[in-house]
């Protein structure tokens, strides 16, 4: 009967149930994006590959123009040779890359991951390739709901052999930084590459395709560590991708003719299209999330539709936390991009760089290390007091010189070999054996600092000065 | 080869790595899924404290818990090919006594060559040939120069090897045979012998015999002295004796010094030079380019 209440008694197990703790990957269908932060992704994508891709292929002085001989030991940067001694140079643009990130990343957030990080570029240009061949988002989930028929299986076959090309290249350029390309090239026809530059083709090449094609945000989201330490580089005037509550809240849909404020609504019209093109697939609604890479697609997509309905851009825009908390507005953020935290980076980036840059250019490319003979020490017939060196001259020069040695540091202190200057051939070394005789009743202490300069005859820029000890006793 | 002398760590070796392996799957396999009461979220380990703080357990990627048993999966294939389960050498038999014997023997094949080419000329021929002088310098100042100077000039105690004044002899087989088996210069202590006086009255005719300084009394005094004891080694007339490797007396070269006091120490003391053999550590094509670069060092340069 209809008047007749039943009481429902729910039945809640009483028993703990088993579950997975495993978070299964769901395939993520970015949909594509057009705007003005998408055409900066896009430019950036097309020279960091123009660079990566191109530059094996340049030639300076006869040889490859950046080639990392890990063989030979010798780094080729355009007109520099660097060698292992040079191992400095190497952490001082680290430290540069270092800093640099800090800076930009305490002005405007992710720019790196955002705009030119490798992971975020191969998997831009694979999903271009996806979207190519299988079409937008809409397309490609009905593709993979399909079951398995002739167009399927085509789309597929197509879409992974252009990315298996695309990794096989990938990864062929990368060994090309460390083989000379032309030659891996040659060798690749033929079929003679070694089984070390197989190896790193294919584990390259792989990595890319996996990456790209497959792993894509777990990479940012699980792997990297920068996006686990980016919250830290933040402050509250730190531009980030934000929703603007405020303006959108309480969101839902409407019709165009529609008055906001009588309705109370907010400018959020609810498409969700910003979630449709996160990379991602986080909800940028729900505030600044640490799986947020800063690309801006969000954004754009936003824009669009506010155009469409003739409301403002902006509701999803790059600002600050201190703007979205009233403290200043977007008018002011440039001004408050000026502060301390920023200003200190800025000053200590300088500085290195500014070391960095003299140093580098003023990098004599000749290297000598002095090494006395550990023997004991000798009197000549005429009284004198003789130490035997061994002066290690390196020449890190691309041509050939011929260094003149002399010495300074004790009252008449003298080289007592007839010959005095050695001929090192480029990107050699060479062991002087040299005697110093010193007269002893010249010399006060047991053991004196002496000095060794050597010195290009054809080019005296070409010196240096290496510190010994004279044992007199 | 294996450094343990009982069975018992091969097997206890054995049996942890094995048990870890077991006990990290069961592990991890544990922590995969979780016992919860309904309505409680698995995520959540703590509840609240401090107003909103939560300990929470989030799921790990499922792709990661495939990348680490694939881990484990390597880690079993590579027990079976490489050492590691106690004493089991593993399919491959790898050690690393044999990679560097494996890299000696590549190094020896694509050195010998040159080495070899030498190693048939003799001596004199290999002494003129300019390759072969710098190939024989490298050799002298890695092996050699530790003990006899980067210029070989010698010091205190190590010969002087570009003086033409040889101990054992000078003609390159000798520096050859000096080189492969070493020599051991041992001079008697005659201290007990001779007495404080008859030392320094020995010592002062020694500096005679080469025309140095000396007190003639005292060195007539040693001259019969020398004589009984000196000559046997010596030779009487204090030219030295290259089969025994005893130094010549009658040059201005002193191995130890020449002052009356290091020639007073020298008959007290005694002496004991110790030169390595090289053979057996080198081999002989080295030992062959080392005393061609050797010999050459007191020839006559013609450039």
């Amino acid at each position: 009967m209809a008047d007749q209440k039943q009481t429902v008694i729910p039945i809640t197990p009483a028993v703990e149930v088993e579950q997975s703790l495993l978070a299964v990957k769901q395939k993520i269908y970015p949909r594509a994006v057009h705007g003005w932060f998408a055409n900066w992704r896009i430019a950036l994508v097309v020279f960091t590959q123009l660079v990566y891709y191109g530059m094996p292929w340049l030639t300076w002085d006869k040889r490859q123009a950046v080639l990392f001989d890990l063989a030979a030991r010798k780094f080729y940067i355009l007109g520099l040779v660097l060698w292992p001694q040079d191992f400095i140079y190497l952490t001082g643009l680290l430290v540069i890359s270092a800093l640099s990130l800090f800076l930009f990343t305490a002005v405007a957030g992710r720019l790196w991951c955002g705009y030119s990080c490798p992971q975020t570029v191969y998997t831009e240009i694979f999903m271009w390739i996806a979207r190519k061949i299988e079409g937008d988002r809409p397309k490609q989930i009905k593709l993979d709901q399909m079951p398995w028929n002739a167009e399927k299986i085509g789309k597929k076959t197509a879409k992974h052999m252009l990315w298996l090309a695309l990794a096989f290249w990938t990864g062929f350029t990368f060994v090309g930084y460390f083989v000379p390309i032309k030659e891996l090239a040659v060798s690749f026809v033929q079929w003679t590459l070694g089984s070390w530059e197989i190896f790193w083709i294919f584990f390259y090449g792989f990595a890319t395709y996996g990456n790209a094609g497959f792993m894509r945000e777990q990479v940012c989201i699980y792997m990297c560590p920068y996006g686990r330490f980016q919250s830290v580089m933040f402050d509250a005037d730190t531009l980030t991708v934000t929703y603007d509550s405020k303006r959108g809240e309480p969101r839902g849909s409407r019709s165009k003719s529609v008055d906001r404020q009588t309705a109370q609504i907010g400018d959020c019209v609810d498409c969700g299209i910003c979630v449709q093109v996160c990379p991602t697939d986080i909800d940028i609604r729900d505030g600044l999330q640490y799986e947020c890479i800063g690309c801006a697609a969000c954004i754009d997509a936003c824009d669009q539709v506010m155009d469409k309905i003739g409301y403002p851009r902006g509701l999803i825009r790059y600002t600050t936390e201190n703007v979205i908390q009233g403290k200043y507005t977007d008018q002011n953020i440039l001004a408050h991009a000026l502060r301390p935290r920023t200003i200190i980076y800025s000053m200590v980036l300088t500085t290195i760089i500014s070391v960095f840059a003299y140093t580098l250019f003023n990098r004599v490319p000749l290297r000598v290390d002095a090494i006395r003979d550990r023997i004991a020490i000798r009197e000549t017939g005429e009284g004198l007091i003789e130490n035997v060196y061994r002066l290690q001259i390196i020449n890190m020069d691309d041509k050939s010189h011929r260094y003149a040695i002399s010495v300074a540091g004790l009252p008449g202190i003298k080289i007592a070999d007839q010959v005095s200057s050695f001929e090192v051939a480029t990107l050699q070394n060479f062991d002087a054996v040299l005697h110093l005789q010193v007269d002893p009743a010249l010399v006060k202490t047991p053991s004196s600092p002496v000095q060794f300069k050597v010195q290009a005859m054809d080019n005296p820029k070409l010196t240096k000065i290496v510190k010994a000890t004279f044992l007199s006793h | 080869m294996s450094d343990f002398v009982s069975e018992f760590w091969n097997l206890f070796v054995t049996g942890i790595v094995v048990l870890s392996l077991i006990w990290i799957v069961w592990f991890v396999r544990g922590q995969t899924t979780s016992k919860l009461k309904p309505g409680q979220k698995a995520e959540v380990i703590q509840k609240a404290w401090d107003g909103d703080l939560q300990e929470l357990n989030n799921p790990l990627p499922r792709w990661w818990l495939s990348l680490f048993y694939l881990t484990i999966v390597f880690a079993v294939i590579y027990l079976a090919l490489y050492p590691g389960l106690g004493t089991y050498k593993g399919y491959y038999g790898w050690s690393s006594r044999g990679q560097l014997q494996a890299e000696q023997e590549q190094a020896t094949k694509k050195y010998g060559p040159i080495f070899d080419k030498f190693l048939k000329q003799d001596l004199k021929t290999v002494a003129a040939n300019p390759e072969a002088r710098e190939t024989g310098k490298r050799l002298f100042l890695t092996y050699c120069s530790q003990c006899h100077g980067s210029d070989a000039a010698g010091a205190r105690g190590f010969p002087n090897l570009t003086d033409n004044d040889w101990l054992y002899g000078g003609d390159p087989d000798t520096i050859k045979t000096t080189i492969s088996n070493g020599r051991g210069g041992v001079m008697p202590a005659w201290g007990p012998v001779l007495g404080e006086q008859g030392v320094k009255d020995v010592a002062n005719y020694v500096l005679s015999l080469s025309g140095s300084k000396h007190d003639a009394k005292l060195a007539a005094a040693g001259k019969d002295k020398f004589a009984t004891f000196c000559a046997a080694c010596h030779m009487p007339d204090g030219k030295g004796m290259q089969a025994l490797g005893a130094p010549n007396l009658t040059d201005k070269i002193w191995l130890y010094g020449g002052s009356e006091a290091t020639i007073i120490e020298t008959i007290t003391k005694g002496r004991n030079g110790h030169m390595p053999a090289q053979l057996e550590k080198l081999g002989e094509a080295k030992v062959h380019l080392l005393a061609a670069f050797v010999y050459g060092l007191s020839q006559p340069q013609t450039k």
